[in-house]
């Protein structure tokens, strides 16, 4: 029995493995979504649009302009990035005053019309975009499968973006404003801080980690308009059950989800697309708060 | 003779529908340490809020340095030298005492080095690394206090600083009044508590609906007493 059920996760590691790029994906964009959340108190539901546009922007980098993965990954969060100190200032910052709702359902429009036009724009069948040279070479052996060096690249990128937010939010001065403004804005400001203008780079900040993780996706996945929808609602049950606002919560929620799916593909893989909201449903009935969140 | 270092005149304040301040007139001169006394939801309270720009809307004037305040934002008022010490203190749980202390931007240069503030508060130096809301009530006083000296502050206005303290606390923080008002800072400061006042103010004004009523230099107190009782319903 043991050993049958050893062999069947031998056979399984590489789903264990590939769940872990999920997983670095789960983490980048639940982390932006914890840091616009934590901030601003909005939900960002514009996120998987702003993932797609990353990876558009770098796909037209390169057959628009020339520019190639390794600049686009700075350019192109860049980009979306300031399109998100747009979106602030004119539309998301006149709705913290009101209701959560308000906000969901502006970012909701939000990230419909910016699908459709990508869709109009760009039809919806998807664009190729293949990885750079350096990582393309053979397959990484790992002794129990072959992984493509850019998968693995993919993780170690993820890990050392989500270290390095949380570095930033919990050991730096820039941090400690963050972390005050989130619990007293009025105080924060009152003390000298610009506020309003912390607000709008922190969600241009989350903004950009999405187009990073685009631009991650977009050699793994094609580059097209609904690969941004399809993610997002799993990661917002990735958020969900991390607990909304906890930093450290969302990454380490969001790599411990990818590897869960992927052990469920190997031994019950019917399941493989649901255990996360299964999940969700348990941790929100056991702790409403998340399972990183404070009450 | 020069201006005075603040000038409120004829300030009123809304919360949202609420009119919490019907025209307030209070001076404030370099170096000075002045109290509003008053009974709870006299406007005491409000008034720091509305200088510091922190309520929904104010009219009147606020001229601090020269400088007229009243269409300006909070952070800007911080900038031109003004510190507020909450009632709340205002201490964040998600900061340790050192980021509480350092989280105030220096806003230009005459404020404590971080050494004179732990020679003045030695708690702070021993806890540096605890939560802020884990300090006990006195040593979370003093944090919120201490935050506002390295700033460069020159008029600080502290909101009941001994409420709810222990005697030999309240006795620490008005050893601590007097100390930076040596150096020069001027205070403005709430109390309830008028035998307090008395030991650390110049100056006191007493408020009532919004509106301040009265003014007693704190040479004239003992003279004043039968009033102020009165004002004050103790």
């Amino acid at each position: 029995m043991i050993e049958d059920l050893i062999f069947q996760l031998e056979l399984g590691l590489p789903q264990v493995v590939l769940g872990l790029v999920n997983g670095a994906f789960y983490a980048l964009l639940s982390l932006g979504l914890a840091v616009i959340f934590g901030m601003l108190n909005v939900i960002n539901f514009a996120h998987g649009a702003q993932f797609m546009v990353g990876a558009f922007v770098a796909w037209m980098l390169l057959n628009w302009v020339g520019i190639g993965y390794w600049p686009a990954l700075i350019l192109a969060p860049l980009i979306v990035g300031a399109f998100g100190v747009v979106l602030e200032r004119t539309m998301i910052s006149r709705l913290y005053k009101l209701d959560h709702l308000y906000g969901l359902l502006l970012t909701f429009g939000l990230a419909l019309i910016i699908e459709g036009l990508f869709r109009n724009g760009f039809g919806s069948s998807g664009l190729p975009y293949a990885p750079p040279e350096l990582l393309s070479g053979p397959p990484v052996d790992l002794g129990f499968m072959f992984l493509p060096k850019y998968r693995l690249w993919v993780v170690a990128a993820a890990v050392v973006m989500s270290l390095a937010t949380w570095i930033i939010i919990e050991k730096t001065r820039l941090g400690a404003y963050l972390r005050a403004a989130t619990e007293n804005a009025a105080l924060v400001q009152a003390f000298g801080v610009n506020v309003p203008r912390m607000m709008t780079l922190t969600y241009a900040a989350g903004v950009a980690l999405a187009a990073f993780a685009g631009v991650l996706a977009a050699p793994i996945y094609s580059v097209n308009p609904q690969m941004g929808s399809s993610l997002i609602i799993t990661v917002f049950a990735v958020v969900v059950i991390g607990g909304m606002g906890s930093i450290l919560g969302s990454v380490l929620t969001g790599f411990g989800l990818g590897l869960v799916e992927g052990l469920t593909k190997v031994f019950y893989p019917e399941a493989s697309s649901t255990v996360i909201f299964v999940i969700m449903a348990i941790v929100l009935l056991a702790r409403p708060a998340g399972l990183f969140g404070r009450a | 003779m020069a201006e005075p270092l603040l000038k409120v005149e004829g300030l009123q304040a809304w919360y949202g529908e609420s009119h919490v301040l019907h025209g307030v007139d209070i001076e404030v001169r370099e170096g000075e340490v002045v109290t509003l006394l008053g009974r709870n939801g006299a406007g005491k309270t409000s008034t720091l809020r509305s200088i510091m720009g922190l309520v929904g809307r104010r009219s009147g004037s606020v001229r601090f340095d020269e400088q007229e305040l009243i269409g300006t934002r909070s952070d800007r008022i911080a900038r031109a030298g003004i510190a507020l010490c909450p009632e709340e203190r205002g201490i964040f749980a998600s900061l340790d005492v050192t980021e509480n202390l350092l989280l105030p931007p220096v806003v230009r240069p005459g404020g404590l080095s971080l050494d004179e503030i732990y020679t003045l508060f030695p708690n702070l130096k021993e806890r540096a690394r605890s939560p802020g809301t884990r300090l006990s009530g006195g040593e979370q006083q003093m944090l919120a206090i201490a935050r506002i000296l390295r700033t460069g502050a020159r008029l600080l206005m502290l909101d009941e600083p001994t409420e709810g303290l222990a005697p030999v606390i309240v006795q620490q923080i008005g050893r601590t009044i007097r100390e930076i008002k040596q150096r020069g800072f001027t205070i403005l400061l709430v109390e309830q508590n008028f035998r307090f006042a008395q030991t650390v103010a110049d100056r006191h004004y007493v408020m009532e609906h919004g509106r301040v009523v009265d003014a007693v230099a704190n040479a004239e107190m003992a003279g004043a007493m039968e009033r102020l009782h009165e004002y004050l319903g103790v």
